[in-house]
């Protein structure tokens, strides 16, 4: 038993974050005395956990948080990881957040009146909490990965850093989201022959009628879409990222552009048997619902340039071609053959709530939340998926949920110094 | 809104949807068939119970199913070959799947014809060539649909009614099948 005193704070925020930061922002708007503990460092996944070509997949416009605008000349332009370290750093400084750096937070469970934190610099009583730890803490690799035979070597998107660290050889890349896009094509611009396992995806052309497709998302309303209006909001949280990427050129990164790299499409890898990997049959249907989810999605944008009068500042309408579905695909990849020397899992990231020792997370591993309004009286989340709205996974997304959010908190905390 | 009725009910599977969800026990069923050895190749095939919902179920009476090979195969002709068994599963599941997408997003159907087509390439199971699979090279549904609907939304009938089919899902994935001796 230790004798170190129980620190007390009203609020504790568990990560420094563009969410954490962004929540401590509107904390010291409401006088609320609070701390940010952060494992690592200020923006610690953005310097450890990303490959080095990655850029954000929002223009410059959108770096946006609370009071901090991106300034730079090249608004339509998109930050380099690098440069996504720098503006959360210089948020963290100009917002004077009260950040704790090298602080790991082990366990948050329930006490009177609040909650007992646990941490690498000792304990904790708050009377509520705010968990800002992202929803990306780890890879999430399915469990067919184990019959993989020892001769490939697996990588996750947070062991890679660049195509050198590679063997030479072929990759299979898992997975079409985001992620798996630019990888499978940054590989196979490094010389290496790149099949590309495709599941259920989210098409997008990188820009539109001119204007960046996430310009349309905005503008439109369609990122606006708040939680609570959304049809099927589980589906919507575990969508796959859009097959999008930041580059100087603006290009399109669809499985047509991969395609034409020479990258070789399958369907989603189901099962493996005597170390075959097994591909679904059913790739043409994943094409073609994307396919048409995209042109439901342009319909939608075209509806609204009509209806607000945003014609006149927009390009013509565009449609693009279908996604090409390969002439035949194989079923079967064996493993054995020495033709794949690297398995690239780009099959999503899951967060890490061991931490958590109050039962608000459900069976698959996510926090049980309304609007991040978390199960559990004075605890509340920040920077998941259509947390709030569409938008709330970007950095674009965290000031909206997060004042809302924090303006709950502090009707809990003046409701409950009320009630007591 | 007018009122859609392809004759689905589709309440009742969503609510079906919403219960399961948090009763992942019950929604465990299992599809039973009983084969029995006529002669030649010809077998009959009775289809009557099932489990699921937790207990014993049961179609409203037995169906009787014939398979053997046509003539050109040396055999009688007593009913369908085994693999047209796959097609006409894969053939009323999708059909039943675009009845259903089409009821719960309000399109009427009036219409609803496909052709299925199975590639098969038979010196597989003759053992002609052991480069040959047993099964199908491919198989191709055309579908002809008559709808108060888009192109557009007709497509997207099709193609969700394939995301959510058992019997496309067994096609095109593998299955971990356990044949034993009793």
């Amino acid at each position: 038993m230790g004798v170190q005193a129980i620190e007390r704070i009203p609020t504790v925020v568990i990560g420094a974050g563009h969410a954490g930061l962004a929540a401590s922002y509107f904390l010291s708007g409401q006088s609320i005395d609070h701390v940010v503990l952060e494992r690592g460092e200020v923006a610690n996944s953005w310097r450890r956990e990303r490959w080095d070509s990655l850029r954000l997949l929002t223009p410059n416009w959108q770096s946006r948080l609370p009071g901090l605008h991106y300034e730079g000349p090249d608004p339509d332009g998109y930050m380099t990881v690098g440069e996504v370290t720098e503006f959360i750093e210089h948020f963290a400084k100009v917002s004077r957040a009260p950040v704790r750096t090298g602080v790991n937070v082990t366990s948050v469970r329930t006490a009177d009146d609040g909650y007992h934190l646990t941490t690498s610099h000792g304990e904790i009583h708050s009377r509520t909490v705010v968990i800002a730890s992202g929803a990306c803490n780890q890879p999430a690799v399915p469990l067919l990965s184990e019959a993989v035979p020892t001769s490939v070597e697996q990588l996750t998107p947070f062991g890679y850093r660049d195509p050198a660290q590679l063997a030479e050889g072929g990759v299979l890349v898992v997975g079409a989201s985001a992620t798996g896009v630019q990888l499978a094509a940054e590989l196979r611009r490094s010389g290496r022959p790149v099949t590309l396992s495709v599941g259920e995806h989210v098409r997008l052309p990188r820009t539109y009628r001119g204007r960046d497709v996430l310009w349309w998302m905005d503008a439109s309303g369609v990122w606006n879409q708040r939680y609570d209006e959304v049809e099927d909001l589980t589906r919507a949280r575990r969508l796959p990222s859009p097959q999008l990427v930041g580059t100087p050129e603006r290009t399109t990164l669809d499985l047509n552009a991969l395609a034409s790299m020479g990258v070789e499409l399958m369907g989603r890898w189901s099962a493996v048997r005597d170390g075959q990997a097994l591909l679904s049959g059913g790739l043409r249907n994943v094409l073609s619902l994307a396919d048409l989810k995209m042109v439901r999605l342009l319909d939608t944008f075209d509806e609204w340039a009509k209806t607000s009068g945003a014609e006149a500042e927009v390009g013509a309408s565009e449609r693009f071609a279908p996604t090409r579905v390969p002439s035949s695909t194989r079923l079967q990849l064996d493993l054995r053959s020495g033709e794949i020397r690297t398995i690239v899992w780009a099959t999503g990231f899951r967060p890490d709530y061991r931490w958590l020792d109050v039962p608000v997370v459900d069976a698959k591993g996510h926090l049980r939340h309304e609007g991040g309004v978390v199960d559990s009286p004075g605890l509340y989340a920040l920077g998941l998926p259509v947390l709030r709205r569409r938008k709330s996974s970007f950095i674009y997304g965290i000031e909206d949920d997060a004042r809302e959010v924090i303006d709950r908190l502090t009707r809990y905390l003046g409701f409950s110094a009320v009630g007591r | 809104m007018t009122t859609v009725t392809n004759g689905v009910n589709v309440q009742a599977l969503l609510d079906a949807r919403e219960v399961l969800k948090g009763a992942p026990e019950a929604a465990q069923f299992t599809w039973r068939a009983s084969a029995k050895w006529q002669s030649g190749v010809h077998s009959t095939i009775k289809v009557q119970s099932f489990f699921g919902l937790g207990e014993e179920q049961s179609h409203k009476e037995e169906w009787s199913f014939e398979a053997d090979h046509p003539e050109v195969f040396a055999a009688e002709d007593n009913g369908i070959t085994p693999i047209e068994y796959l097609i006409v599963g894969l053939a009323s599941c999708l059909t039943g799947g675009i009845a259903s997408v089409a009821e719960n997003r309000g399109i009427q159907l009036r219409s609803v014809e496909s052709v299925v087509e199975g590639g098969h390439d038979i010196r597989g199971i003759l053992g002609a060539d052991s480069d040959v699979r047993n099964g199908f090279n491919d198989i191709k549904v055309t579908f002809t649909i008559d709808a108060d609907a888009s192109r557009e939304e007709i497509q997207a009938l099709v193609a969700q009614s394939q995301k959510r089919s058992a019997v496309y899902d067994a096609l095109t994935n593998p299955t971990n099948v356990i044949v034993e001796v009793a």
